[in-house]
């Protein structure tokens, strides 16, 4: 595996039942970038992302094949610690959805699942990384209330906190943006680009403009096929395949 | 519809009414607070502490125990066979098949066994046949509950790298708990108004309950022997005690009902 390489998806098919949703996927996701996996709502995105941690054993329906090396651990090698695994990666999913627990809870019940048991340490934690997803100065003074009082965009910044706070070195966002309002959307944003010399980032979108934003390489997928990848200099200044250049066009979505 | 809706909230009504009638009239303090005096069953006086302490004790009994083994089932359907939906589905099934068996069955199972482990009626062999006959119940609705967990949610805790155990204990129970006391407390309602699986297995007495092996009155059997009774005043006797029970089941709905709704203002709103 390359320096560069993160993540590096070999030969990845995953079928539900007789449907295949993705077909032979190889892609390098490199370190420390944000990687935006663009592509029409249907074209097997999110599932794409539901491989890298595994969270496909949640759906019986899905067969998934192939190597997702991490490191040179292989994620869908049923003989890993998943559970370990999982802790390498933060999820931030469309939807917030923030534990059944006090808003501080939420974070340190993550801090927990890491092994950190001293309450001190779990205190200045939780500080930091509510910090961290510029959540901290809006509600430090409602730290024991039910983390859903939060507004929804407040509630995904929770969430990303929450993910932080595992120690993840990947972070995982599915569409983190589309239920949110405008202003949160671009904490979400500005967060990641902060965020990327630490971490590496796969985002999975469907708005352009988003994309062209904060990526620094494309993945452009349609039905379950990778169709272009590259630097987002290339995917969107010379796209050399015809789909992407219809989908950049607005000609279908 | 509407005359089928009609038709049956009547029938509640009337059956509510003539509790309410009859019950009224002949509950006193002395019924709720003594035991029946030799003679009870043909005029003479007392009351039916007994049947009251008598069912609580086997309800909450039986609850306790039925939730004990309850509770992990059903964290077990919906969180560890999530990869075995055909598996779920036929434990679905067949417990939703038990629950259709008369109560009196259970009666009659129970019996069985307590002839095979030579225990006498008793407030344990009460619990023990109540527990299997709420069990159902009890396993059904935390189960509907649980599937009702959104994915997201799961989703959510798995990524950060949470085990089964932890996912089950941490986010089942706190995501459905108002879900969960309603069950509790079905189940408790369920076990307390039968009288059919207490028959054999519980006895009758004229005594407080004083231990788990001692036989215990309760209050449907109470009411059958009083309604037995040829003495008007002691048939209108049992109106009372069936006012007593019903009481007992409102106050538990109301305060399930209450729990629920203090509880749903925290929950997560999507």
């Amino acid at each position: 595996m390359d320096e560069k390489t993160k993540i590096e998806i070999r030969d990845l098919n995953v079928w539900a039942g007789k449907t295949q949703i993705l077909k032979n996927i190889n892609i390098d996701i490199p370190r420390n970038k944000i990687t935006v996996i663009l592509g029409p709502s249907g074209c097997g995105k999110t599932t794409l992302l539901k491989c890298l941690n595994r969270l496909t054993d949640l759906y019986p329906e899905l067969n998934v094949n192939g190597r997702i090396m991490i490191d040179g651990s292989n994620v869908l090698d049923a003989n890993e610690d998943i559970y370990k695994l999982r802790q390498q990666m933060g999820l931030l999913s469309q939807r917030p959805y923030p534990l059944p627990m006090t808003i501080y809870n939420n974070v340190a019940y993550a801090l927990k699942l890491r092994g950190i048991k001293s309450r001190r340490e779990t205190h200045k934690l939780v500080m930091h990384y509510l910090q961290q997803a510029t959540l901290w100065d809006e509600i430090r003074g409602r730290l024991r209330e039910p983390a859903s009082r939060l507004s929804i965009g407040q509630q995904q910044r929770l969430c990303l906190a929450r993910g932080l706070a595992v120690n993840p070195e990947i972070i995982l966002a599915d569409e983190p943006t589309s239920a949110l309002d405008p202003i949160s959307s671009q904490f979400i944003e500005e967060t990641f680009v902060k965020l990327k010399n630490d971490y590496t980032i796969v985002l999975v979108t469907h708005v352009l403009r988003q994309a062209k934003r904060i990526a620094d390489n494309v993945v452009f997928m349609y039905l379950g096929d990778v169709i272009e990848q590259g630097s987002v200099e290339e995917v969107f200044g010379n796209p050399k395949m015809e789909r992407t250049k219809l989908y950049l066009g607005g000609t279908f979505n | 519809m509407i005359i089928a809706t009609f038709f049956i909230l009547a029938i509640l009504a009337i059956i509510i009414y003539s509790i309410f009638e009859k019950g009224v009239k002949s509950i006193s303090w002395e019924m709720l607070t003594q035991v029946p005096q030799g003679g009870y069953y043909y005029g003479k006086g007392g009351g039916i502490l007994n049947a009251i302490l008598g069912s609580l004790a086997l309800a909450s009994g039986a609850t306790a125990l039925a939730f004990l083994i309850g509770l992990p089932v059903a964290l077990y359907l919906n969180v560890f066979l999530i990869r075995h939906k055909k598996v779920i589905n036929i434990i679905r099934f067949l417990l939703d098949l038990i629950w259709g068996i008369p109560s009196i069955v259970y009666g009659a199972f129970g019996f069985t066994l307590m002839i095979f482990f030579g225990i006498q009626t008793s407030l344990l062999a009460g619990i023990l046949t109540v527990t299997l006959f709420i069990l159902p119940i009890m396993i059904r609705s935390m189960d509907e509950i649980f599937s009702t967990v959104p994915i997201g949610l799961q989703e959510a805790a798995y990524s950060l790298g949470s085990n089964k155990s932890e996912i089950a204990f941490k986010i089942f129970t706190r995501q459905s708990f108002s879900g969960i006391v309603t069950a509790v407390l079905l189940s408790f309602g369920r076990g307390i108004g039968d009288a059919a699986a207490v028959l054999f297995t519980a006895g009758y007495t004229d005594h407080l309950p004083n231990g788990l092996l001692e036989p215990v009155a309760t209050l449907p059997l109470s009411i059958f022997f009083q309604l037995s009774s040829p003495v008007p005043e002691v048939q209108n006797r049992a109106y009372a005690s069936a006012l007593v029970l019903t009481l007992i089941i409102l106050l538990v709905s109301l305060f399930s009902r209450g729990l629920g709704k203090r509880y749903h203002k925290t929950k997560i709103n999507f």
